[in-house]
């Protein structure tokens, strides 16, 4: 599989989403954000997280305008994979690949930490590794994850299997680190191409670093 | 001219960073505070034709770029 990484200017992750992939033992080619083309031959367009633009105005605003975004779009209309981690969730929200919006973390916090997730919906390319209901340690971090979508989008997202993730802990029972509505830490477009989620699975790829639930996940992708 | 955009979240959206104010503006004894709302204001020099003009060039970018409007309001006041 070829796999293509977005870099704009603040990414910080694009190297360890190159890592997970090749670990995966795929072609990962990293792509700068002033490109108006996607490579030929992508089957996948991860948008990594970081902090695009220094997260001026608000997280992924900027970074939206960027040339590439432009072809990013057409590929995802065309029904291309894509898949955006944290800044690149954010990026995708305000690109409007995704509904909703991301607000400050209610407690104000940055938070850097492990984090159970439970799988809501396998019915789609990236979650299909795995159970619904299961539980995956996946890593987060971030100042700005959450979620807001008002009550008519929350619905569709619910009737449509469009939320994949929310928040637990080790049980399974609902928790809520950062405000998210519906504790939501991932969700998917309506066709099911385009993925975005604030925690990091390609943080989560060796026992050794405390996890490698990540795997799952991204090997879903894999065809 | 100059431009001035203040960006708020839209009332009923809950905003954290206001009510983080709110709580300590009320720790320090700020009791009377009802509710805050912390926005940011937007600044822009710009060159139009008319008040008008500007107002309208600066509402596109509000929508386009200063203000994500599923979660914020904006307002725009023209001064000369």
């Amino acid at each position: 599989m070829n796999v293509t990484v977005l870099q704009f200017p603040g990414t910080n992750c694009e190297f360890d989403t190159k890592y997970a992939f090749e670990h995966l033992e795929q072609r990962v080619t990293i792509v700068w954000h002033e490109e108006e083309m996607i490579p030929a031959n992508t089957d996948l367009v991860v948008v990594p997280g970081g902090f695009s633009y220094g997260d001026y105005l608000r997280s992924g605003a900027i970074a939206r305008f960027s040339p590439i975004m432009k072809a990013v779009k057409s590929y995802a209309d065309n029904g291309g994979y894509v898949l955006g981690i944290c800044n690149g969730f954010q990026i995708l929200l305000e690109s409007h690949l995704l509904p909703g919006a991301m607000k400050r973390n209610e407690n104000l916090h940055f938070i850097s930490k492990h984090q159970y997730l439970k799988v809501e919906n396998n019915d789609n390319r990236f979650l299909r590794k795995c159970e619904v209901g299961e539980r995956l340690n996946i890593p987060i971090a971030h100042a700005e994850g959450n979620y807001f979508i008002e009550e008519d989008g929350l619905k569709a997202l619910y009737d449509n299997g469009q939320v994949l993730l929310t928040y637990c802990d080790r049980e399974g029972n609902p928790e809520n680190p950062n405000g998210s509505v519906a504790n939501i830490a991932g969700i998917c477009n309506k066709e099911k191409n385009v993925f975005g989620l604030m925690p990091h699975p390609e943080r989560a790829m060796e026992t050794i670093l405390g996890s490698a639930d990540g795997i799952r996940m991204l090997e879903g992708f894999l065809s | 001219m100059k431009a001035i955009v203040n960006v708020y979240l839209k009332e009923g959206v809950l905003d954290p960073q206001g009510k983080a104010v709110h709580h300590a503006l009320g720790a320090l004894g700020f009791e009377d505070v009802e509710n805050v709302r912390v926005g940011k204001q937007i600044v822009l020099d710009i060159k139009a034709d008319s008040m008008k003009a500007a107002e309208k060039e600066v509402e596109k970018m509000c929508e386009t770029l200063l203000a994500n409007t599923v979660i914020e309001d904006y307002s725009i006041e023209i001064v000369q």
